[in-house]
């Protein structure tokens, strides 16, 4: 008896649904009764509230990355420079919050928020007029940079953490100081964690919903809650139209993950951070 | 009379469209120490597997006890192997580990207690059942992968590479008792290693391999004196090899000249390979040897130093207790018997797999036999 | 001194860092306790929630189907998602490729094409219950999580524990009962639990998937626009508060594991000298 056997129930799993469900958003994508046609992607890539929104998806998930990255690469580079026991409970203390539903953090953010909310009153009890924090573009932004900040500091802690201490040794043996070694050593040697970090966090921002419906009151509409829209209001007439723009959001995280690979081998060649 | 305990007819194993093994036909006696030797790659480790069962071969045959197995899956055959790595079960402790094989045969407890203990001790583990695998060092854990294996009363025993990951001290010692072992429990033995000087010093018999054929099959000492070709010279010991003539018996001409010699059997003016080894030379005053030669360089090997010597446009290597200046003017002296002769080894005949010759019964293998 | 200035900077960024971090949980948690129905403001300390929590049929159900999913889903998942790894391990490389390949679809996919693709799939087939649409979908995507914490150990384990066990007389399902799997355990106790973690967290695929029934996440997402009850302030406080406590007990013992194994191998170390 060959172990090949025990992989078959999986296998016979998989095509019906995992391979099949894709199938068939491409199918809908491309398809109008039964033929093939352009039309649905036209459509979807035409239309000029759809490109918008696509755009501040876009733009809103970059700028999330961003904050993420500055945020969250000094919280790495600290944990790792901690003594193991330490760091090891500190990183955990990190993930921690996201073992709440992130529907609930997201919706405690609403609550801080809210014009007669917490962060509010303290504004208030220092004598400082209310601010408009819920319902902004910034609130969005907020509560994506809130929901992922924690899979930016993992993957650059990890690569951190196993760094080889003889490296910097070595570069301050040669004579860099602090930050030439870090930006000169470190750095580099840490961009296998850092791009992991950037896919980590910029996928799942672009593809996300319900953090705008929560957050941006419906105002800052992002893809996801655009192709929500289709699939749960419009219901079946919208297959082909939804399953059209499911497919470009699919083409851009696919362009996306290539982009970070191609980066993630360079910067392995580079830094020789990883061998393959 | 020993009997035939393994034969391999005609195995051929191949990979895709790479032959690992090319044409073995090899037997095995029952009792004896047997070596595959061999630089990586060059199919002993497949030979042993086909052996254990882990692979069928391509083409052939693998008889034991006269019967065939090639069809039969490793739990059925009475063939048991100490892995390269050991392989011993992380999640056992040490007694779980060599009582694996009896509890699969389901054997009554206090058998298998007593018949565990009893394996410890060979191994001078007696008191390490209780033991996690990762509390041993390197040497306890290698003695635990032999007792799980010698446990089962195998009727052969399989080593790949045992003693590899031991540093050299261990080593020696694991030489010495792993054959102490083999004749306490006159189980045979087949070991495969690409170290030479453990294949001679341990085996009665030792199989030198080279890509996927058998290069020479004898005994250690056959092996280290008369290499059948430039291969199993240069595998063996270190050695001067040069391009020569046969004249005729007992005369051969290379580096110009003539030297008499121990061999015979060529066909006259052959040309062919003359194998001396670095200990056989004897370097003496300038005027006394039968060559004239420079040292050009002198290393210290703890035992003995080892000298370039060149002579004209030859550089060979001499092996020599005493010691010479470098730059000195030396005489060479090479006696009849340090020269040994072998065919050319780009003549067709030298690739083909040998025929296995019968040995001699109960030879005294580890000691020359001059 | 410049070193002491230096590890309160270190200091105040990191608890500044967990302070976000944790603020909009902590308050979460402290409204809970809060014996008013709006949140922002403190009116008095009451276990009112906690008491009303559990006599509200719809969130109860909600969290029995939460539970019961993630404990079957994992079940599953570890099940099928440990023998496809070792299946596959054995596999001659391109048809592992092409298996890996698709396999890793759900992981990439956003969530929200993975949902989508469900609810496509499910009404295509007719697949009407709501539960067993949601079962489907957790232990799909459950399943490559628990291969990826499997794959790792089993590669680390290597080919010759199972070559070993059948050497020593096993059959080859002896074998991987009684050697290939106990060695690969840890790998399969952490893709259960990340199996089961992804399931009770998951919001978007369950969103769409399932039909008719609601998961705690699906039930807070449709009520969250009116306002949240503090019912799920106090649900998700005690949630929380077994998960934290699961998570450091479980640290713990690793680490004083650790701690003793070191010990251990020290004085083993002293012995053999």
């Amino acid at each position: 008896m060959k172990r090949t056997v025990f992989a078959y129930p999986y296998v016979v799993w998989m095509l019906i649904f995992i391979l099949a469900p894709m199938l068939m958003i491409a199918y809908y994508a491309f398809t109008s009764d039964g033929a093939f046609t352009l039309a649905n992607l036209a459509g979807a890539l035409t239309n000029e509230m759809y490109m918008q929104v696509l755009l501040r998806s876009v733009w809103i998930a970059l700028k999330a990355t961003v904050v993420c990255l500055l945020l969250g690469y000094p919280i790495a580079y600290l944990l790792s420079k901690m003594k193991r026991s330490t760091a090891s409970l500190l990183s955990v203390l990190f993930i921690v919050p996201m073992w709440m539903n992130f529907l609930l953090r997201t919706y405690a953010w609403q609550v801080l928020l809210s014009p007669s909310g917490i962060l509010n009153n303290l504004l208030k009890a220092v004598g400082l007029p209310a601010q408009q924090f819920l319902y902004t573009e910034s609130a969005v932004m907020l509560g994506t940079v809130y929901n992922f900040l924690p899979f930016m500091i993992l993957p650059i802690y990890t690569v951190l953490s196993k760094m080889d201490q003889s490296q910097i040794e070595a570069a301050h043996d040669l004579g860099a100081n602090g930050p030439t070694t870090f930006f000169k050593v470190v750095l580099p040697l840490s961009m296998p964690g850092v791009i992991s970090g950037i896919t980590m966090v910029f996928i799942p921002a672009i593809t996300t919903f319900a953090i705008s419906r929560l957050l941006g009151g419906g105002k800052f509409m992002l893809y996801g809650d655009l192709i929500e829209n289709q699939f749960i209001t419009l219901g079946m007439d919208a297959w082909g139209s939804g399953s059209a723009l499911s497919f470009i959001l699919l083409v851009l995280v696919l362009i996306s993950m290539a982009v970070m690979r191609r980066a993630e081998r360079e910067a392995g060649e580079e830094g020789g951070g990883k061998l393959w | 009379m020993s009997k035939h305990l393994i034969d391999l007819i005609d195995i051929r194993k191949s990979y895709g469209t790479e032959d690992a093994l090319k044409r073995i036909n090899l037997y095995i006696r029952d009792g004896e120490f047997l070596t595959l030797l061999g630089p990586s790659g060059c199919g002993k480790t497949t030979l042993l597997r086909l052996i254990a069962g882990f692979t069928m071969p391509t083409e052939g045959r693998v008889l034991i006890d006269g019967k065939d197995v090639s069809a039969i899956p490793p739990y059925k055959r009475r063939v048991n192997t100490v892995f390269q790595k050991y392989a011993l079960f992380p999640h056992l402790n040490v007694y779980d580990n060599v009582a694996f094989g009896l509890k699969i045969q389901k054997l009554p407890k206090d058998e298998i207690d007593r018949r565990v203990n009893e394996m410890l001790e060979l191994v001078n583990l007696k008191g390490y059942g209780k033991r996690w695998i990762e509390q041993l060092s390197g040497g306890q854990q290698q003695r635990v992968a032999i007792a799980r294996a010698l446990v089962n009363r195998p009727q052969v025993l399989l080593l790949d590479e045992p003693l590899g990951a031991l540093d050299l001290k261990l080593r020696k010692g694991m030489q010495i008792e792993l054959k102490r072992m083999q004749q306490h429990l006159g189980i045979t033995f087949v070991f495969v290693t690409h170290d030479q000087e453990e294949a001679l010093t341990m085996s009665d018999t030792v199989v030198v391999m080279n890509e996927g054929v058998i290069q020479q099959i004898g005994t250690p000492t056959d092996i280290y004196n008369e290499p059948k070709n430039v291969f199993v010279a240069k595998f063996i010991g270190e050695s001067n090899i040069l391009p020569g003539t046969m004249k005729r018996d007992l005369l051969v001409n290379f580096h110009g000249m003539d030297f008499t010699c121990v061999d015979k059997g060529f066909a006259p003016n052959e040309p062919v390979d003359v194998v001396i080894r670095p200990e056989d030379i004897d370097l003496v005053a300038p005027d006394a040897g039968m060559l004239r030669g420079v040292v050009k360089s002198v290393l210290f090997m703890g035992v003995h130093y080892e000298f370039r010597v060149e002579c004209g446009d030859v550089m060979l290597t001499v092996h020599s207790t005493d010691y010479v200046e470098p730059g000195c003017e030396v005489g060479v002296v090479i006696l009849p018997d340090a020269i040994h002769i072998m065919h050319k080894s780009d003549a067709p005949d030298a690739a083909e797999p040998l025929p296995q010759e019968d040995l001699p019964e109960d030879a005294p293998e580890l000691l020359p036999e001059e | 001194m410049v070193k002491k200035l230096r590890t309160f900077f270190k200091g105040t960024y990191l608890g500044l860092m967990l302070v976000f971090l944790y603020a909009p949980i902590l308050v979460l948690m402290i409204f809970s306790f809060n014996s008013s129905k709006t949140m922002g403001n403190w009116t008095g300390f009451s276990f009112r929630w906690y008491e009303a929590l559990f006599k509200d049929a719809t969130i109860m159900n909600a969290l029995w189907v939460t539970l019961s999913v993630a404990v079957i889903s994992a079940v599953v998942s570890t099940f099928i998602g440990t023998f496809a790894a070792i299946g596959l391990n054995s596999m001659k490389k391109r048809p592992r490729a092409v298996i890996e390949n698709i396999s890793q679809l759900p992981v990439v996919n956003p969530d929200l094409v993975t949902g989508i693709s469900f609810m496509m799939l499910f009404a295509s087939l007719g697949i009407r219950d709501g539960y067993t649409r949601m079962l489907i979908a957790h232990i799909t995507f459950n399943i490559p999580y628990v291969i990826l914490s499997v794959m790792p150990k089993l590669r680390q384990s290597s080919n010759m524990l199972y070559e070993a066990a059948m050497d020593l007389g096993c059959t080859p399902w002896q074998a991987l009962t009684r050697v290939v799997i106990p060695d690969i355990m840890p790998g399969i106790v952490s893709g259960f639990i990340m199996a089961f973690t992804l399931s009770l967290d998951d919001f978007v695929v369950s969103w769409f998937a399932t039909d008719g029934i609601q998961n705690l996440s699906i039930y807070i997402y449709s009520s969250a626009r009116r306002g949240i009850s503090p019912k799920i302030n106090a649900l998700s406080t005690l949630m929380f508060v077994a998960v934290v406590t699961l998570l450091l007990f479980i640290n713990l013992k690793s680490i004083r594991e650790e701690r003793e194994a070191d010990i251990q191998n020290k004085k083993l170390r002293a012995k053999s000298r």
